[in-house]
C-alpha cells in the first residue's frame, strides 16, 4: 500500500534508496527524542498557511499551529531543548519526503483524502477550503452558470481543474480552461483579461487579490464549488505522535486559542509586504474545531 | 525494520497500470481503457497529449530550420548589412532563456499589441520555441558553410554563377550534409523543449503528468509513461534523420569538402 504515492520523476531514486534507511517501528516521537530535533515540512507560497520570509524562515497559521504543537511535545517528552529545522516542501515530494522520513510533521496546506490516508495520516482537521470564483469588481459575473463559454482559469496540478471538470460535465456547461503554471501566472491570466475568472482554493486567492496592485479591482464572487479539509500531515501507523498532536492542536481549540491564531494570520496585516488576507473564518473551519476530527475530503462532499 | 523492508518489497507489487483506463471524471476502471459517448480515460489524455507535443514540436521544428538556414546563410554573405542582420537575430534568441521568451511571447507583448492577445497560445508557443531554436540552426548553418574551403564560393562565382545559384548549387548541398548530425541533435531537443508550452496553457505531455498525478496519486506510472513517449519521439527523430543521413550521402564529397 506504501507504493501510493504522488512523487516527481526526479525523487524516484531518491525515495527508493532513502527508504530502507529509516525503519518507522521506532516512532517518531523516539526519533525526537533520540535526536533532539525534528523537521518541519513548510511550503514556499501556500497563502496564509505557510509560506517563506526568506532567510530560511518560515510563518503562517499552519506553521504557528505546529510550532506550539512541537513546544507541547518537546513539554511531554521532558526535554530541555528540541531544535525545530524547516524543510521546504512541495506537492509533488511531500508524501514520499514523510515516508522517507526526511519529515517528521508537514505544516503546509495538503488536502486530507481518502487516497493519501493510505500512505500518511493526517491530525485533526485545522482549516477547511473553499473552493471559490475570482472575477474582475466590474464583470458582473456572480455565478458559475454565467461561465458558460467564458475563460476560466485555474492552475496545473490542483483539484481545481478536476472539479471545473466534473462540473461542466454535470451541467452541460462549456468552460475553455486555461492553464497557469502556477497561482501568480493564473492570477496574471486573470488580471490581463486572458481569463475571466479563476477558481481556486478560496484562501489562495483572497491572498492574491490583497496582494495585487489594485485589490478593489477584484471580487470573489459565487457559490463555494467545493470544500476540502485541510490538514496537518504526520507519518502514517504512529499512533503515540498523532495522539500527541491531535491533543495539543484539540487544546488549542477548546480554548479558542487557535481563533486568536487563525485572526493573527488572515485579518492581520501578514509579513512580508504587512497585507492583510482578509478571510474571516468559515462556518466549515468552526464546525471542525468544535468536533475535532481527520475524515477525509469525501466525507465533506457526502454532506 | 521488519516493517521497513516488507514495504520495500510491497513498492513493486503494487504498480497500478490500470490508472490509465480510468476514467478522468469519477476514477471509474474503464475496460476497454478507451473512454465512449464523451467519456475520456487517462490514456485517451495521454494520446491527446503526445499528440499535443508532436504538433508544438514538428511545426516548431520547421519555423526553426526556414528561419535558422535563412540566417545562417545571411551570416555568411559578403554583405555586412545581412550579415549584421543574422547575427543580431541569432544572438537575440540565443541569449534569453527559453522559458522567458514564452512569457514575454504570452503575457508581455500582447500587453503592449493587444491585437495578438487573440491569437492562439499554440501559434505563439510554435513561434516561441521555432525562434528559439533557429538561433541554434543557423549558428549550424554558418559553422556548416564557414567549414568549406573559402576556394569554394570563389570557384562557382568564377564560373558565372550568381551569389544565389552559389549557394543552391555549391555550398549548401554540402554544407548540410555536414551539419546533419548535430541538426539531428536539435530536432530532438526541440521535443524535448516542447514541454515548456505547459506553462501557455497546451494541454501537452508535460502538463499531463502535472495533472494526471496530482488527480490520480499514482506519480510514478504516469511520469514513467510520459517519460517513455518523450524517449520514443526523439529516438523516432533520430531515426529518421540517421536514414535521411544514409541517403543522401555523396561518397567522398565530405572528404573532399574537408581538404
Amino acid at each position: 500500500m506504501s507504493a501510493k504515492t504522488v512523487i516527481s520523476a526526479g525523487l524516484i531514486a531518491a525515495s527508493l534508496v532513502a527508504e530502507p534507511a529509516f525503519a518507522q517501528d521506532a516512532g517518531t516521537l523516539k526519533k525526537i527524542k533520540d535526536s533532539g530535533s525534528v523537521t518541519m515540512g513548510v511550503r514556499e507560497s501556500s497563502g496564509g498557511l505557510s509560506f517563506t520570509l526568506g532567510d530560511g524562515k518560515f510563518a503562517g497559521f499552519h506553521v504557528e499551529l505546529c510550532e506550539r504543537v512541537l513546544a507541547d511535545v518537546r513539554k511531554q517528552l521532558g526535554m530541555a531543548q528540541l531544535s525545530v529545522k524547516f524543510q521546504p516542501v512541495t506537492s509533488q515530494n511531500r508524501i514520499p519526503l514523510m515516508q522517507n522520513g526526511t519529515i517528521d510533521i508537514e505544516c503546509g496546506s495538503t488536502t486530507n483524502n481518502a487516497a493519501r490516508q493510505k500512505d500518511v495520516s493526517f491530525a485533526v482537521t485545522t482549516f477547511v477550503e473553499e473552493v471559490r470564483i475570482a472575477a474582475k469588481a466590474r464583470s458582473g459575473i456572480t455565478s458559475i452558470s454565467q461561465l458558460n463559454g467564458k475563460n476560466v482559469a485555474t492552475t496545473t496540478g490542483t483539484t481545481s481543474v478536476q472539479l471545473l471538470r466534473k462540473h461542466e460535465r454535470a451541467n452541460g456547461v462549456d468552460f475553455k480552461e486555461v492553464f497557469g503554471k502556477d497561482h501568480a501566472d493564473s492570477f496574471l491570466l486573470l488580471e490581463s483579461g486572458r481569463a475571466d475568472a479563476f477558481v481556486m482554493d478560496g484562501q489562495i486567492l483572497s491572498g492574491l487579490i490583497a496582494k495585487s496592485k489594485n485589490p478593489a479591482d477584484f471580487k470573489i464572487v459565487g457559490e463555494v464549488l467545493n470544500v476540502e479539509p485541510i490538514n496537518i500531515m504526520l507519518r502514517k501507523d504512529d499512533p503515540a505522535f498523532k495522539k500527541a498532536v491531535d491533543d495539543s492542536l484539540i487544546k488549542m481549540m477548546k480554548s479558542a486559542e487557535i481563533a486568536k491564531i487563525y485572526d493573527k494570520w488572515f485579518m492581520q496585516p501578514i509579513p512580508p509586504a504587512n497585507v492583510r488576507i482578509g478571510l474571516p473564518v468559515s462556518d466549515a473551519t468552526k464546525t471542525a474545531w468544535t468536533n475535532p476530527n481527520d475524515k477525509p475530503a469525501e466525507d465533506y462532499a457526502r454532506k | 525494520m521488519g516493517g521497513a523492508r516488507k514495504r520495500s518489497k510491497d513498492k513493486l507489487s503494487t504498480w497500478d497500470w490500470q490508472v490509465f483506463c480510468k476514467d478522468t471524471i469519477e476514477g471509474e476502471v474503464i475496460p476497454s481503457c478507451f473512454g465512449s459517448g464523451g467519456d475520456i480515460t487517462y490514456l485517451d489524455w495521454m494520446f491527446s497529449a503526445w499528440g499535443w507535443t508532436l504538433s508544438v514540436a514538428l511545426l516548431s521544428l520547421v519555423v526553426a530550420l526556414a528561419f535558422g538556414s535563412l540566417m545562417g546563410i545571411l551570416r555568411t554573405t559578403p554583405n555586412r548589412g545581412l550579415v549584421f542582420l543574422g547575427n543580431a537575430w541569432t544572438e537575440l534568441f540565443r541569449n534569453i532563456p527559453l522559458l522567458v521568451q514564452i512569457v514575454l511571447w504570452y503575457h508581455v507583448i500582447p500587453s503592449l499589441i493587444p491585437v495578438l492577445q487573440g491569437i492562439p497560445s499554440f501559434l505563439l508557443v510554435v513561434a516561441a520555441l521555432g525562434l528559439f531554436t533557429s538561433a541554434r540552426i543557423s549558428e549550424q548553418v554558418r559553422a556548416g558553410i564557414q567549414s568549406l574551403p573559402r576556394g569554394q564560393s570563389m570557384a562557382g562565382l568564377a564560373m558565372g554563377l550568381t551569389l544565389a545559384q552559389t549557394y543552391r548549387y555549391v555550398l549548401l548541398p554540402m554544407a548540410f550534409r555536414i551539419i546533419i548530425p548535430p541538426l539531428t541533435s536539435e530536432s530532438m531537443n526541440i521535443i524535448k523543449n516542447s514541454s515548456v508550452a505547459f506553462a501557455v496553457s497546451i494541454a501537452e505531455l508535460t502538463l499531463f503528468a502535472m495533472q494526471a498525478q496530482e488527480e490520480t496519486s499514482r506519480g510514478i506510472e504516469i511520469y514513467l509513461a510520459v517519460t517513455g513517449l518523450y524517449f520514443i519521439s526523439a529516438f523516432s527523430i533520430n531515426r529518421v534523420m540517421h536514414f535521411i543521413e544514409e541517403r543522401v550521402r555523396v561518397p567522398g564529397l565530405i572528404a573532399a569538402g574537408g581538404k
